[in-house]
Formats: structure tokens, sequence, C-alpha cells
């Protein structure tokens, strides 16, 4: 899995880092998306997999 | 057994998802009223009116990401009656759609006034960036998260643009009349004439009438009044019906057949009362509950309510209920960034965030969880 985050789409909502906080950060002065590991291990990717239908601006893609 | 999903925006699209994440193999079929693939509307009101966005830019996921998800997308077809007892949807074309599942998540519609614009759809958001740049003053209907952000944007684009609502400040119900006087004050500093705490009573050629007998003048008048739960195809359905589809806590309306996202309401197992929430999050997170439940889980869905909205230069993020007892918890209004908490009773119920987003999200952990049940059935309407 190969995760790519859309910062300019994302909103901060946070709702990656409540599901994921191993795989997301967020910006301390903006609250943007920070990708902390873009290919995590496979015992995260169904969280990340639902942090990237939950986030409300549609800001994460993964591929294969 | 197959599972049909009425509504192809976000919790529509999110149902199937979680259908899928969650092992799902039986056929998935998603029945759009729109020809549009799936598309998000938070940035309708803000990048794609503003034409910072591409339209295409706000579609929800790529072709791939659908592709992946083997649901077949029947569009530009809306549903027209439920079956309940058959578990059968008819379409306007005369199409009828049989599932095991269904899963209703048709949203709202705006109300309107005859002939003047909204915004809701994509195609409303097209025409009206064309009618904004085509016109010379305009004044947006209804003081609450859309008609805000409209005239924000509209006002980013050169417009003269008046707000104007019963309200005593912009979203004061969404936001306390702390913040929403802030938010007022961020308006009138960028240009937008603010003519809140008089009711419009009607549209005339030159402008808006309010009830004071004062008439703005406007060559564009744009409504963002609220809105009313999509459910009138569903009046001879057998469902019960009441400020959207009527659930149990299961998010079930009968036997077989689900409600999710801005038209479901819901029974708070808590509170022993019926809860509908207008926000983004809360479609994809009872689509995620709503999945669940369809394979058997038999959980209550009990959410923390959040919604957020940009407009100018200030992000706010919402968690829980917002009341009148608020306090600055962290940051200042001289820095431009800061968190509000809302306590009732001595208990946090929400927080809010300015411009601090990564703050508020982590104070929302002190939401008095006794209070969350609470909060999930008294707030408001959100983006």
């Amino acid at each position: 899995m190969k995760i790519t985050v859309d910062q300019d789409k994302c909103c901060g909502a946070g709702t990656c880092v409540l599901l994921a906080p191993d795989v997301f950060d967020q910006r301390d002065e903006d609250g943007i998306v920070v990708l902390l590991d873009a290919e995590p291990p496979a015992e995260l990717h169904s969280l990340v997999r639902e942090a990237v239908s939950v986030c409300p601006a549609s800001a994460i893609a993964v591929s294969s | 057994m197959s599972t049909l999903i009425v509504g192809a925006s976000a919790a529509g699209l999110a149902t199937a998802e979680a259908l899928r994440r969650k092992g799902y193999t039986d056929s998935i079929t998603v029945l759009g009223a729109e020809p549009h693939l799936p598309y998000d509307r938070p940035p309708l009101s803000k990048q794609v009116l503003s034409g910072a966005w591409e339209p295409a830019r706000a579609q929800l996921r790529s072709a791939e990401a659908l592709a992946a998800l083997e649901a077949e997308f029947v569009l530009g077809d809306p549903a027209v009656h439920l079956d309940a007892g058959e578990r059968a949807v008819h379409t306007a074309s005369g199409r009828v759609l049989k599932a095991g599942n269904i899963v209703l998540a048709t949203g709202l519609r705006p109300r309107t006034l005859p002939g003047q614009p909204t915004l809701r759809t994509l195609d409303d958001a097209q025409a009206l960036r064309a009618s904004l740049l085509g016109c010379s003053r305009a004044v947006v209907v209804g003081d609450g998260v859309l008609g805000a952000e409209i005239a924000a944007t509209a006002r980013q684009m050169g417009v003269r643009v008046t707000l104007a609502g019963p309200q005593s400040a912009p979203m004061a119900l969404q936001l306390g009349p702390l913040v929403a006087g802030l938010l007022g004050d961020l308006h009138t500093s960028n240009g937008v004439e603010l003519r809140l705490g008089a009711a419009v009573t009607g549209v005339e050629p030159d402008g808006v009438r309010l009830e004071t007998g004062e008439v703005l003048p406007a060559d564009l008048v744009v409504v963002a009044f609220g809105s009313a739960p999509a459910t009138d195809w569903l009046q001879d359905s057998g469902l019960v019906l009441g400020n959207g589809i009527v659930c149990d806590s299961r998010c079930r309306a009968a036997e077989g057949i689900y409600a999710v996202g801005d038209v479901a309401r819901w029974h708070h197992e808590t509170l022993g009362r019926l809860v509908r929430l207008e926000n983004r999050t809360n479609a994809t997170e009872q689509a995620v509950a709503v999945a669940a439940n369809i394979l058997g889980a038999d959980q209550p869905y009990t959410p923390i309510p959040y919604f957020w909205t940009d407009q100018f230069d200030a992000k706010i993020h919402v968690h829980g209920l917002v009341g009148p007892d608020a306090s600055i918890v962290e940051g200042s209004v001289a820095e431009g960034r800061f968190v509000v908490g809302y306590h009732r009773d001595g208990e946090l119920t929400g927080v809010l965030g300015w411009n601090m987003p990564k703050q508020a999200r982590r104070h929302r952990q002190r939401i008095t969880p006794s209070c969350r049940a609470t909060v999930a059935a008294s707030a408001p309407a959100g983006a």
C-alpha cells in the first residue's frame, strides 16, 4: 500500500489522525495533514482504508 | 444478499466503500439522481464557486478507485417510488431495482424562492459562479453556514455583497454569540455589508425586501435559507417520515431498509429521542455504522457531531455542542487563532477552533462522556 495526501484539499478535520495516529498527523500551525508513513505495515491497512473513506475532504488516496 | 444504495453523494459512496472494506462480496448498485459521478459538496460554496478549482476536482474518487469498488453506478435517474415490502425502487426512467438491502441516502433539497438561484449541486455552483461574475450587486439571503460561505466567496470574487438574515450575527445558532460576533466582524472588515436581525419578506425586481420595509438593492439574489430532507418520493412507501426518514438506533427504517446522512433521523438510544444531523462528517461516519449493521453488527450509532467552515482567512472547526457559556481556553483573538470551550453545568460540551484545527481536535477528547449523547441530540446543522 502506498498512501498519498492532497494538502490543498485537506480541511484539517483530523479524522485520519483519530483513526491512524501512526500514519497521519496534522501541522500545528494550520491543521493540514502530514503523512508520517506513506507505506504502513499490513496491520494498519484496514484503518488507512477507513481513513480514506471517511476523510471529509477526500484528501487521502491509496494505491497498491 | 444484494444492496441498493439510493443516493450517489458522500453518504451513499461511503456506505458502498464501508461494505466492501468489511468484506461484503455481493452486488452493490448505487443510484444517483444527478448525472455526475460522486462529488463533494463542501467545496461547492468555496473552491468551485470561486473558480480556484475546476469542477472535476470536487469529484470524490478517481475513476480507478470507483472501479475497484465493483459497484454499479446508475446515474441521472432519480428514484421516484419505494415499495418497502418488496424492497423495490422505481426510477424516473422506469427502472425497477430490487435488492436484499436498501440504503436511503437522498440528502436534502434546498428551500428556494421562485426564480432565484441557490446552491446545492455542482450544476448550481457553476451557474451561480457565472451569475456572480456578471452581477454588480448581490444579496445573499440566509445567515447560516451556506449563506455566510457564499457571501465570503462572492466578496473575494470582487462582488459587492450584502448578507441578510434574521439572526444577530452570521451563524449565531451554530457558533454561539462570542464567535458569531467575531465572524461578523471578519465579514465587515472584508467588505461584506451585514443586514442582519430582520427577516426577508420577499424578492422584488430591484432587490430584497425586509420586514422593516427596507429594500436592499440587488441585481442578483442568492437563496441560502435552509433545506429539507429529500423524502417527497417516499410519501407512499410505508416508511415513517417526519423531518427525515425515521429510523431505529441502528439507522434502520424497516426490515432491510436503512437511512444514512442528511436524510436520516435516527433514534438516539441514550436519550430515547430522534436525531438528524446535516453535516459532512456525519454522512461518512453514519455510513460506516450502517454498513456494519447491514453485516450484522447490531450497534447503535452515537457520534460526536463535527463541522467546519472556511471564510476569508478563518478556518472554524466545531466539535460537539455550542452554547452561550463560552470561554477561550487556548490562543487569543489578538493572535487570530484560538480554541473556545463551551460548558454547561460545569461540564465541557463542545469545542471550537478558530485557525486552530489540530488543537481543537485535541480538546475534543475532553468533551465530557456524559455530555456526548446530549451533544448529538442538539447539534445544529453544519457544513
